[in-house]
């Protein structure tokens, strides 16, 4: 009689498809997962420790390496966070900038994952188009503030300057070609054949689960749950802007393909129509050098690339120093469901699944 | 699908069902918090995700503040359906700092207790699977507390 059992093996933390250092302790049974965890920690540099030996204004700096695929959006909850603890009132000019930038992030979050998404399934192609336009955003941020990664640009007050004078034509031209080529990006994706197999109904997790996980972002929707802080608890001048939430009923990795397609379509009507609404007035708010609020805490959120991303901020009220800070990343929350969502898949479709929830090990390790 | 609930609504459906562990906190920025006696965590959690006014289904975030005499423990919840906030506060003594763990209400429970007892040295009786998730399993001590790091020797094993 043949003899089988299970065997153990790791995938990562030196893996092409871990889009990082992530390590997936895979036990097997042939080609089939029985379990699969997720072993992290590889990029944890202590953050959130190393806040409480920063000013509130040297931690900036320090957001931008969370999340480092959408720094405009970790600045952006951490100057709410101290502004609201303070009690700051954000210029509206300031506001409509950060609208603008915070999407023009999601649109470069989302192409990333377009392109690495493609390539996890085997398809090279739209990794190239995707980086294409990614570089134009890209452009756009280094005109704005002189960084194309780690921006510091978001601010608490404001923003670090004024927009240049020809950000508004540049950024008109960016939405206004960017719809035909994520159609052509598209087109190379979801007409695959291929790629269609290895994404439709794989990795499902269904909506009360992924509630239940704490599931956020695109990956939450893309299980049909219409939760996007955007619109349920609207912050900045969100309110103002005409947008829809995209769900997608499937639960899968195709349907969490789609959601992040149809948000940057939704992203591209925010920046024109804050484009169009932009006032003019001052760039940032009157704030002093040494920020030093006063004794409370305050929990803020706000939605970002990748889901629900929160401070939890406490302040005791004596020092220029945060007492406590707390990154809540949506990142570190989706990996945790990853372990049920793996159980009885094959091996290749892990890549799939880890592909589909999108998650920068900067923000998942901090 | 019901209406949202007022903050006072919210803290009285809380305190009247549970008058014994629950004690009265200011509102922080309209966000009703509640202090709790750790007894009394996992049912409080049971009934402000399962009754149907209340249904706080979604675990926005679990974490803990070292106040050098105390630990806090603080659950943020949030309602998806009925987009309504509440905040749960534990003290916990620093000695033998333990807490009921909340993972049977909510899994995303899981690995949130698990960095805090990562970073704290929390232990959450009852989870499932307590072990370090941040740092790697021999490290010694507990990062985020105040103290730490304070002996002249660094707290950290060399790898040679």
């Amino acid at each position: 009689m043949i003899r089988t059992e299970e065997i153990q093996i790791n995938m990562g933390p030196q893996h092409p498809s871990t889009h990082g250092v992530l390590r997936m302790i895979l036990r097997l049974d042939g080609e089939v997962v029985v379990d699969g965890q997720p072993d992290i920690g590889y990029l944890h540099r202590g953050v959130e420790k190393l806040a409480e030996n920063r000013t509130y204004v040297q931690f900036v700096t320090l957001t931008d390496r969370t999340d480092y695929l959408s720094a405009m959006l970790n600045n952006a909850v951490y100057a709410m966070a101290v502004e609201k603890l303070m009690n700051i009132e954000v210029p509206e000019r300031a506001e409509f900038i950060r609208v603008i930038m915070m999407e023009l992030n999601r649109i470069a979050s989302h192409l990333v994952f377009i392109g690495a998404f493609s390539l996890d399934l085997g398809a090279t192609t739209p990794f190239l188009y995707a980086f294409r336009e990614r570089e134009d955003i890209m452009d756009l941020f280094e005109m704005v503030c002189g960084a194309r990664l780690t921006y510091s640009y978001i601010r608490p007050g404001g923003v670090m300057r004024d927009l240049p004078a020809s950000f508004d034509e540049k950024a008109r031209a960016f939405v206004k070609k960017m719809p035909s080529r994520l159609d052509e990006i598209d087109d190379l994706f979801s007409k695959n054949e291929i790629v269609l197999i290895r994404a439709r109904g794989v990795g499902v997790i269904s909506a009360e689960d992924a509630v239940d996980y704490a599931l956020s972002g695109p990956n939450l929707r893309g299980s049909g749950v219409p939760f996007d802080l955007r619109k349920d608890q609207p912050y900045s001048v969100y309110d103002r802007i005409k947008f829809d939430v995209v769900t997608q009923p499937t639960c899968d990795c195709l349907g969490r393909y789609l959601v992040r397609t149809g948000e940057i379509r939704e992203s591209l009507k925010i920046v024109e129509q804050a484009l169009d609404m932009l006032p003019a007035g001052e760039y940032t708010a009157k704030v002093p050098r040494a920020l030093k609020p006063p004794a409370g805490e305050v929990f803020v959120r706000i939605e970002s690339s990748r889901g629900d991303l929160g401070v939890y901020l406490v302040s005791d009220g004596t020092s220029v120093k945060p007492y406590r800070l707390h990154w809540r990343p949506p990142s570190f929350i989706n990996l945790a469901a990853v372990r049920q969502m793996v159980k009885g898949w094959k091996v290749a479709d892990v890549v799939a699944i880890l592909g589909s929830l999108d998650i920068v090990l900067g923000e998942v390790d901090r | 699908m019901r209406e949202m609930a007022s903050p006072e609504q919210l803290e009285q459906a809380v305190r009247g069902r549970f008058p014994d562990v629950c004690h009265e906190s200011p509102e922080i920025f309209g966000i009703p918090t509640l202090w709790v006696e750790p007894d009394g965590i996992v049912d409080i959690c049971a009934f402000l995700k399962e009754d149907p006014a209340l249904r706080f289904d979604y675990l926005m975030s679990l974490t803990a503040v070292d106040w050098s005499d105390r630990f806090d423990v603080v659950y943020h919840l949030y309602s998806i359906p009925l987009k309504h906030y509440i905040t749960l506060k534990l003290k916990v003594d620093r000695q033998s700092p333990a807490v009921p763990s909340v993972v049977s209400v909510w899994k995303a429970a899981d690995w949130q207790e698990r960095e805090v007892y990562d970073m704290f040295g929390i232990s959450f009786e009852g989870h499932p699977d307590l072990r370090r998730v941040l740092l790697e399993p021999e490290w010694e001590g507990y990062p985020l507390r105040k103290d730490y790091g304070e002996s002249a020797e660094p707290e950290r094993k060399s790898t040679s």
